[in-house]
C-alpha cells in the first residue's frame, strides 16, 4: 500500500490540470475563461500549499505517518501550479512586457504578495530534494523549509485582497492556515517544555 | 438445453421493480445533468419599433454576444459570482415596477414601467461597457436619454446631483446572505453628468427587454465611467444639492473607488492597474482608452485633478 500511494497521489495532483484543460476546452469556464482559468490555478496551488502545510501537524496531532509520505510531492506540485498561475498572469495579463510587470507588481499590493509567495517557495522547490537536504544539512534544510509557514500567510493575504468585498471562502482558508501553524507552535512551546523537565 | 444457474435469474421481485428501477436510473441522469450543467440565459419578449441610433456605434469592433451579456455579470443582490446573477435570475420580480422620481424637482413623479416606455420609446445605441475589474464588452443596448426623462420633472435650481436607488426584494439572494456591501445599493451622477447626452437609460438589450440579471426593467448606463457607476433595477431616482452617498463610496472608506470613477487607464485601482483590459472574448489584454473612448464628455471635468477625483 505504502508503494503505491505516492504514484496514485501523483495521478490524483495532475487531476485538477486535465479538469481545468477539459472545461476550458469545452468552454465550461465561462465567458472570461482566461481571468477564470488564471484564478482556479491559483486557487487550486493554494490548495495544495495547505494540504503540503497539513502533513506535519496531522502527524502531530493524529499520530498519522502516512501524510508525511506525500509532502515532498504535494509541496512540488503546489509550486507547479504557482508557476502555471503566475506563467499564466505574466503572459496573458501583462502580454510579457517587463517594464510593464514590474510596475505592477511594486504597485499593487495585492499582486506584490503573491509574487513574494512565489519568490520565496523558489528556493523550497530547488532544494525539496533528498540531495539537497544532505547538501545543507537536515538541521539547515529544516530551517529554511519553515519559510513555507510565510508562503501560506502571503498567499492567504493575497487571496484575500482580489476580491473587492471580504469573501467568507478566504477568511475560512486564513484561518486553515493560521490553525496549522498554531498546531506548530504549540508542539514546539511542549518540546522545550519536555526538554527543560528532562534535563532538570 | 444448458441450464441457466440460478444466480444469473433475476428475482422475481427485482423483475417487477423494473420500471421504478429505470424511473431511479433515469431520475439520478437528470440529477446529474442538473449539477453539471447551467440553464441558458432567457430571451425577453421583442421590443416593438426599436432602431439602431447610426451616431452612437463602436466602430470596427465586434459586438459581444447575448451570451456573454447575460451569463457574465456583477449584481450583487443576485449572488456576488460572475454566473450567479443569470443563475438567480428569476429571483428578481419586474412587474409591477414603479420608478419614482423625487427631490429637487417642480414636477415629481411616480411611474409605473409601463408608462415610462410609452412616453419615452427606446432607441438602439452601441456602447462599449468598462468594468472596473478590467474586463469589457461592446453591447447593444435600448434605452433614452436620461436628460430627456430629467427635464421632463423640471429640476429646481437646487438640483446639483442625482442619486439612483436598486430594488431590494427579500427573495434576492444576495440580499438574503452576505454580499458583503449594503443594500439597498445607491449610486449617483453630478447634474452636468447626467444630463449628458451619452447618459441613457435602458430598458431593453438586443432589442429584447432587458433581461434580469442586466438590471432590469431599467437600469443606468453612463458609459465613459466604470460599470459599477451605472445602477441596475431602479426604483428611486432623487436629484439632490448635496453630492449623494454611493455605495462603493461609503465601503472601506472610500479606498474602493471615488465618486466619479471615470474609465482612466493613468488612475491605477487600488489593487491592480487600469491601464489594459480584457475584452471578452479575447485573450490578450488591449490598452483602456481615456473616457472608455468617448472624449466628448472631457469638458464636464475641465481643470479638476483627475488623480485625485477619480
Amino acid at each position: 500500500m505504502k508503494k503505491r500511494l505516492v504514484p496514485l497521489a501523483f495521478a490524483a495532483a495532475c487531476l485538477p490540470l486535465v479538469w481545468l484543460v477539459v472545461q476550458y476546452l469545452r468552454g465550461g469556464l465561462g465567458r472570461n475563461p482566461i481571468d477564470e482559468g488564471i484564478n482556479d490555478l491559483g486557487y487550486i496551488a493554494f490548495v495544495f500549499l495547505a494540504m503540503t502545510l497539513a502533513c506535519t501537524p496531522l502527524q502531530i496531532v493524529f499520530k498519522l505517518k502516512w501524510p508525511i509520505l506525500l509532502r515532498k510531492l504535494l509541496g512540488d506540485f503546489c509550486f507547479f501550479y504557482a508557476c502555471l498561475h503566475l506563467s499564466t498572469y505574466v503572459v496573458l495579463d501583462q502580454g510579457l512586457s517587463l517594464p510593464d510587470l514590474v510596475q505592477d507588481v511594486l504597485k499593487h499590493k495585492f499582486i506584490f504578495l503573491g509574487m513574494a509567495a512565489w519568490l520565496l517557495m523558489l528556493p523550497l522547490a530547488v532544494t525539496s530534494t533528498s540531495g539537497w537536504q544532505k547538501r545543507l544539512g537536515f538541521r539547515r534544510w529544516k530551517r529554511l523549509h519553515r519559510v513555507v509557514y510565510l508562503c501560506g500567510g502571503l498567499a492567504a493575504l493575497h487571496f484575500f485582497l482580489r476580491f473587492k468585498t471580504p469573501r467568507p471562502e478566504t477568511v475560512v482558508w486564513a484561518c486553515v492556515i493560521a490553525l496549522l501553524l498554531a498546531v506548530r507552535v504549540v508542539e514546539v512551546v511542549r518540546r522545550q517544555r519536555v526538554r527543560m523537565l528532562d534535563s532538570r | 438445453m444448458p441450464r441457466i444457474p440460478s444466480s444469473e435469474i433475476t428475482p422475481k421481485s427485482t423483475f417487477l421493480r423494473r420500471r421504478e428501477l429505470m424511473k431511479l436510473a433515469g431520475g439520478a441522469a437528470l440529477f446529474a445533468k442538473a449539477a453539471f450543467s447551467k440553464t441558458a440565459p432567457k430571451h425577453g419578449a421583442k421590443l416593438a419599433g426599436v432602431k439602431p441610433n447610426p451616431k452612437y456605434v463602436v466602430p470596427n469592433e465586434k459586438v459581444n454576444s447575448f451570451e456573454d451579456i447575460t451569463t457574465y455579470n456583477n449584481f450583487y443582490e443576485l449572488g456576488t459570482d460572475k454566473e450567479d446573477p443569470s443563475q438567480n435570475s428569476d429571483k428578481l420580480v419586474t412587474r409591477p415596477w414603479t420608478v419614482s422620481v423625487e427631490g429637487e424637482v417642480q414636477k415629481p413623479k411616480k411611474w409605473s414601467i409601463e408608462e415610462i416606455e410609452k412616453a419615452f420609446p427606446a432607441e438602439e445605441r452601441v456602447y462599449r461597457f468598462r468594468c472596473v475589474e478590467a474586463w469589457s464588452m461592446v453591447i447593444p443596448w435600448d434605452g433614452f436619454s436620461l436628460g430627456e426623462f430629467l427635464k421632463k420633472h423640471e429640476p429646481t435650481s437646487r438640483a446639483k446631483y442625482v442619486s439612483f436607488e436598486t430594488v431590494v426584494q427579500p427573495q434576492m439572494p444576495g440580499v438574503k446572505g452576505y454580499a458583503g456591501i449594503p443594500f439597498p445599493y445607491q449610486e449617483g451622477l453630478r447634474i452636468d453628468e447626467a444630463m449628458h447626452p451619452l447618459a441613457i437609460l435602458v430598458t431593453g438589450l438586443y432589442g429584447e427587454e432587458l433581461p434580469n440579471q442586466d438590471g432590469a426593467p431599467i437600469r443606468l448606463i453612463a458609459p465613459w465611467k466604470y460599470g459599477f457607476k451605472s445602477a441596475k433595477s431602479i426604483v428611486r431616482i432623487k436629484l439632490q444639492e448635496t453630492q449623494p452617498q454611493t455605495t462603493w463610496n461609503q465601503y472601506g472608506g472610500g479606498v474602493e473607488y471615488g465618486f466619479y470613477a471615470n474609465v482612466n487607464p493613468e488612475v491605477d485601482h487600488p489593487r491592480w492597474s487600469q491601464a489594459r483590459e480584457r475584452r471578452i472574448g479575447e485573450i490578450l489584454r488591449r490598452k483602456t482608452l481615456m473616457w472608455n473612448g468617448y472624449p466628448e464628455v472631457a469638458p464636464l471635468y475641465a481643470g479638476m485633478d483627475l488623480k485625485k477625483f477619480f
